[in-house]
């Protein structure tokens, strides 16, 4: 680790105290339950003397705005959005997780909670995994009750499936919607605290700072996205729901206008950043098209058990795929990885991908794909029950490439479409700044190195309806009697002036490219680099890459209109400033992260046969990054991840 | 000093909503509510011009069973009540459904005016500056505000004409509808007019009868597909048979030179003893 | 090449601009060459890189998953809400649906409730306000029984299902000659109400949301618009369900009949 700091002088990374993650002692199944009746509770009758501020109001952020009406508080839900139903937690497909075991095949919480660790590479914390295995039954009976229509089977009792490689059927689904139908029955339960005048929503208002007063965080600024005003809104706490930074490679999966500046204005602020360097990628997605691709569209894996994928055996094949003869096909996975074949995990199969079309070996108009090809299938089970299964799937890839599945083969590529890391949290979900909470996809906490399919919505509802509730009390109870910092209040007036500055500054450059130009430059460095797999080489160059084009749309962006109106390339100027700074940050951890754990893939650290190797003496801990101001190096302080109820192993798919 | 910005009442309601009057008249008060009424009289009006059409069919049977058929009309519920009375309670509860069936129609297709009115700035009703392009609305459906005045503007002219007698003038003989029928319909612009208003009231009743489905909450998988059959069915039903009056006679085929009887003899009963000598 | 179907093509773009929600608006003509292969929005990023360029305010417009899923989306092309395709919100609309020299018209969704905030930008909160007056079952976070306690009959858990699939796009009010809301609405109540769950609001429920509805949009007259442009083809069936469960709602004795 000292070697890399070395060869990067210019910004030296100083290690930092040992981080607490204030897991309760005990039992590991237990210590929930515990905790639950150690923590300080509010009387009923003085919850409402509390406000708490809601930013996001996806599934995690909709769930506690709406469970913590419900409990008596008094909250503001902000979101950027026109409705909160729009969050992006609405284009999970696949399902959610619940130990259940209704289908009695064996599944419990204690093998949920196994699963996870061990699908998340051992990189995540012991204790917020099992809690959250734990409530994964209640999220079930919530969102039953909510009337989300999870699929049902004859008998009328809930239907489930096994996914993302778990040997058990615990995945709860919607069709191909779970994510949308979880999200409404959230977005329903928040409307209707709205209605009963609980939560007062703000759309269509972006938070552009945290508040922090006497190290304590008591409100935030927020931008009204369609007059401009900037206004600010204090509270007892503050609960970041703010989502994932995928869109820092700008082609990815998360919708156009999912960003890190919530959490990375409260990292600026204090509050440690976790593992940026922890991103997923997904294996099954439809190649880039044309230079103005906008986004990436997410195939469902389950495409996989069918399909065979494949490449021209030579480079620089330009013949379609039918001209191609069997002899000259190479089914590279199945070649390399006999037992799993092309089921192999998420990340196998993303890295052989990038490796066959690094080769010159890819397949469509811009060789950036491999072929997904389904022709034995259907000549094995027939075009109906291909049909049968995969026909939304297979008339979304018409519609999207005007290429007939049942005919031709289908391309994908990997992209990336989850980050695991995110902002630091204790057990309590609070942030290194006292009264500033992180939930759902914008904390670190509970997928490791690698997220399991089926888990990011179990994990947002967990926070959002069962934990976030319980915990916030422990640290209200000690306020009790306190006023909220009045919004006049300087620590207020003087952010509220920085964000205007801000505005304006962006407004007076002037310069020649547009923000998507450098949002879309940056997107191509840490894809090339942050990507699928990294190198000593590779992050150094994104190191010093990514500072100069940072100057250059810092000096040269081009933001037309005024501050006064919607202006959506200047709401685009702020989140793109944060993404240069996070890929910067992310560079530097996964620099630092000397070795290889689920979707961080050093190339430096490998098996013989290419698998990751992880390191779990030197890196069986979190780091997390403490700013240290503009153009300072941060300070990367460390959390220790003890197992003691999973034996740590090595991955091995042959 | 900050304010919120309370974002949840940015649009002003087009409607407020108002008090609550009693049960039945809340119903009446929601547009839903309205479009069941709508629905219910539209029931009624379609009953009511199926049964005239079928009985203005006995003018195929000459002067002498078209009278019978009108006699039967004001005779019914002869012995109970009054004769005449069940006639007027028709006529009053007809009058009543085509006044709501009027009265909704208007006040909702105000209310719908208003809904799209002024959307973003565009000067006039319209509601797209580039046009529209419909995709499943139907030539009736998007003509029931034009077919429907043209059926009101036609019943008035109809009643004015055959009831009342006010175009016909010294032509016009009271209780003898064969002859007033042949009489009126035997002018050619008048059997166009006939047509036109026919056609409209089909068109009419081509969207009515499957939206009062719709409008009643009438739906079943099992049967939704019979009800756009039924509706074109009715509908052809009572354009056949209401466009048989002005175009047969127009062919000759109601014409005074038919009748058995001379006219205006029929009120008395004169010709009716003969007619059945003769048959 | 095995996509080979892609070309290049030029069209002729009739876009609505308009300032601000009380401005008077209009529409300006560009010339836009594209892949066949690029989403209609993409194309529109595109007009909006070379309005940057020329130092001219990019045209808003408003996106999120491009997915078809979040709702975000939703314009007005050639007459048709979200455009010419069937079943397709305007995100997963490509050029491939469009012929070289095409002009192609694009309006804001427009309805009274709907107000323009700036070009195709439209405000679409209305549709929150219906949600909030009853779209939901009123179930306190950890107050819900055993998820398998109560059984669905799977057919009536389908079409549920087939109604939950609205995202809310406002496409049925724009593509409605009456700008009514009927389908959004009649969504959420079918949802609700087809299932076990939903009963005990079933009929309070209905009435307060029709009436919400009511005072932002117009009246149904049935022409079926709304289903035809509905990206996720929600069935009229639904609206027939609400109308005959808010006159029940009105009519009935909800103390002593019951709940059916």
């Amino acid at each position: 680790m000292n070697e890399m700091n070395a060869s990067m002088p210019e910004t030296p990374t100083t290690a930092g105290p040992t981080l607490d993650g204030r897991v309760p002692d005990g039992d590991i199944a237990t210590k929930w339950e515990n905790h639950k009746f150690s923590m300080k509770l509010v009387n009923p009758n003085n919850k409402r003397k509390f406000e708490v501020i809601v930013v996001g109001t996806g599934l995690a952020g909709a769930s506690a705005a709406a469970s913590l009406g419900e409990l008596g508080y008094r909250v503001k839900a902000f979101t950027y959005h026109d409705s909160p139903r729009r969050a992006h937690s609405i284009a999970a497909q696949g399902g959610i997780n619940g130990a259940k075991n209704y289908t009695n095949d064996g599944d419990s919480v204690h093998r949920l909670f196994y699963d996870t660790v061990k699908g998340g590479d051992y990189r995540s914390r012991e204790a917020n995994v099992h809690r959250l295995a734990e409530v994964s039954v209640n999220i079930i009976d919530q969102a039953t009750a909510q009337g989300v229509p999870f699929a049902r089977d004859y008998g009328g009792l809930l239907d489930n499936r096994s996914f993302g490689g778990a040997q058990v059927s615990r995945t709860f689904y919607a069709r191909g919607q779970t994510g949308q139908q979880l999200l409404v029955g959230a977005y329903s339960a928040l409307m209707r605290q709205v209605g009963a005048g609980s939560v007062e929503l703000h759309t269509r208002s972006e938070m552009l700072k945290v508040v922090v007063k006497d190290g304590r965080a008591c409100g935030i600024i927020v931008r009204d996205l369609l007059s401009g005003e900037v206004t600010s809104h204090s509270a007892h706490a503050v609960v970041l729901a703010t989502g994932g930074y995928g869109n820092v490679y700008f082609l990815s999966t998360n919708a156009m206008m999912c960003n890190v500046t919530a959490a990375w204005r409260a990292h600026r602020e204090g509050a440690f950043f976790a593992n940026p360097c922890f991103t997923q990628i997904h294996p099954t997605c439809i190649p880039v098209s044309d230079d103005f691709q906008s986004k990436l569209t997410l195939m469902s894996e389950s495409l996989r058990n069918d399909g065979r994928i494949w490449v021209p055996e030579g480079f620089d094949d330009n013949r379609s795929a039918a001209e191609i003869p069997e002899a000259e096909r190479d089914y590279y996975l199945e070649r390399k990885y006999p037992a799993f074949g092309n089921l192999v995990p998420r990340d196998v199969a993303s890295r052989n991908a990038k490796t066959v079309c690094d080769e010159s070996r890819g397949v469509g108009p811009l060789k950036n794909g491999v072929y997904l090809d389904f022709a034995a299938a259907i000549a094995r089970d027939g075009a109906e029950a291909i049909s049968a299964k995969y026909g939304n799937l297979f008339d979304m890839y018409q519609r999207i490439t005007g290429e007939n599945p049942y005919e031709q083969p289908m391309r994908i590529y990997p992209a990336i479409h989850y980050t695991m890391g995110g902002l630091w949290v204790d057990y309590n979900l609070m942030t290194t700044i006292p009264s500033l909470y992180a939930i759902g996809e914008a904390n670190f906490s509970d997928h490791g190195a690698n997220r399991l399919g089926a888990s990011a919505l179990m994990q947002g509802l967990a926070d959002g309806y069962f934990v976030l509730p319980y915990t916030i009390g422990d640290n209200l109870a000690d306020m009790l009697g306190q006023q909220a910092v009045p919004t006049d209040d300087p620590v207020f007036t003087n952010a509220v002036a920085d964000v205007q500055n801000e505005q304006q500054r962006w407004l007076s450059i002037n310069g020649t490219h547009s923000v998507d130009y450098y949002h879309r430059e940056l997107g191509r460095i840490v894809w090339d680099y942050i990507g699928m797999a990294r190198s000593k080489v590779g992050l150094e160059k994104a190191l010093s890459e990514i500072p100069t084009l940072r100057e250059e749309f810092q000096t040269n962006v081009r933001v037309l209109g005024s501050a006064k109106t919607l202006n959506q390339s200047l709401e685009k100027a702020g989140r793109v400033a944060d993404f240069f700074e996070l890929a910067e940050l992310m560079a530097r951890d996964a620099l630092e992260r000397e070795e290889s754990a689920g979707g961080h893939f050093r190339e430096e650290h490998q098996t013989d046969d290419g698998e990751a190797q992880r390191d779990d003496e030197n890196f069986s801990h979190v780091a997390a990054w403490e700013w240290n101001g503009v153009g300072t190096a941060q300070t990367r302080h460390r959390e220790e991840l003890t197992f003691e109820n999973v034996a740590l192993s090595q991955r091995s798919y042959k | 000093m900050a304010q919120t910005t309370d974002q949840r009442y940015r649009v002003t309601p087009v409607r407020p909503q108002s008090r609550q009057y009693p049960f039945p008249l809340n119903l009446y008060q929601s547009a839903v509510g309205r479009k069941w009424v709508m629905a219910i009289t539209g029931i009624g009006l379609i009953g009511f011009v199926l049964v005239h059409m079928v009985g203005n069919l006995h003018v195929y049977e000459g002067p002498a069973g078209m009278h019978k058929y009108a006699e039967s009309l004001r005779t019914l519920g002869n012995g109970l009540i009054p004769k005449g009375a069940v006639l007027w309670l028709l006529r009053v509860g007809l009058l009543g459904m085509f006044v709501l069936h009027l009265h909704s129609a208007i006040t909702l297709s105000r209310m719908s005016g208003n809904a799209s009115e002024n959307a973003g700035r565009i000067s006039g009703a319209k509601k797209y500056e580039g046009g529209r392009d419909h995709v499943a609305a139907t030539f009736a459906s998007r003509t029931m505000r034009w077919t429907g005045p043209i059926i009101a503007l036609f019943l008035f002219y109809h009643l004015a004409d055959l009831t009342w007698g006010w175009w016909l003038g010294d032509a016009f003989v009271p209780g003898d509808p064969y002859h007033n029928v042949s009489t009126s319909l035997g002018n050619l612009p008048v059997a166009v007019l006939y047509v036109v208003a026919n056609v409209a009231l089909a068109w009419h009743i081509f969207h009515g009868a499957w939206s009062m489905f719709q409008s009643l909450g009438v739906n079943n998988p099992r049967y939704n597909q019979l009800r756009r059959g039924l509706a074109t069915f009715l509908a052809g039903l009572i354009l056949v048979g209401n466009l048989s009056f002005p175009i047969l006679t127009q062919a000759g085929l109601i014409n005074e030179d038919k009748r058995y009887c001379p006219i205006g003899e029929i009120e008395g009963n004169a010709c009716l003893a003969e007619q059945a000598l003769d048959h | 090449m095995s996509s080979g179907h892609s070309e290049t093509i030029n069209v002729t773009l009739k876009v609505w601009r308009q300032e601000g929600p009380n401005e008077n608006g209009g529409f300006e003509v560009h010339q836009q060459t594209i892949s066949t292969d690029a989403s209609f929005l993409e194309m529109l990023d595109q007009l909006n890189e070379q309005l940057n360029e020329v130092g001219t305010e990019p045209l808003a417009f408003e996106s999120d998953c491009r997915e078809g899923i979040c709702g975000t989306c939703g314009v007005m092309i050639n007459g048709r809400a979200h455009g010419p395709q069937t079943a397709t919100a305007t995100c997963q609309l490509h050029m491939r649906e469009f012929h070289d020299g095409d002009e192609i018209v694009v309006e804001p969704f427009r309805a009274a409730g709907f107000p323009v905030i700036r070009d195709l930008a439209v405000d679409r909160s209305p549709l929150d306000r219906i949600i909030e007056s009853g779209g939901y079952i009123s179930v306190n976070t950890g107050a819900a029984s055993d998820a398998n306690l109560t059984p669905v009959p799977k057919a009536a858990a389908d079409m549920a299902f087939d109604a939950a699939a609205c995202i809310g796009c406002g496409a049925c009010v724009a593509a409605c000659p009456n700008s009514a809301a009927q389908l959004f609405t009649s969504a959420k109540i079918g949802h609700l109400g087809l299932l076990p769950q939903g009963q005990a609001e079933r009929w309070s429920r209905t009435e307060n949301m029709v009436e919400t509805m009511e005072e932002f949009f117009g009246s149904c007259t049935n022409h079926g618009e709304c289903s035809a442009a509905c990206p996720k083809e929600i069935s009229l069936d639904f609206i027939a369900f609400m109308n005959r469960d808010y006159v029940k709602a009105k009519i009935k004795n909800r103390a002593l009949a019951g709940q059916h």
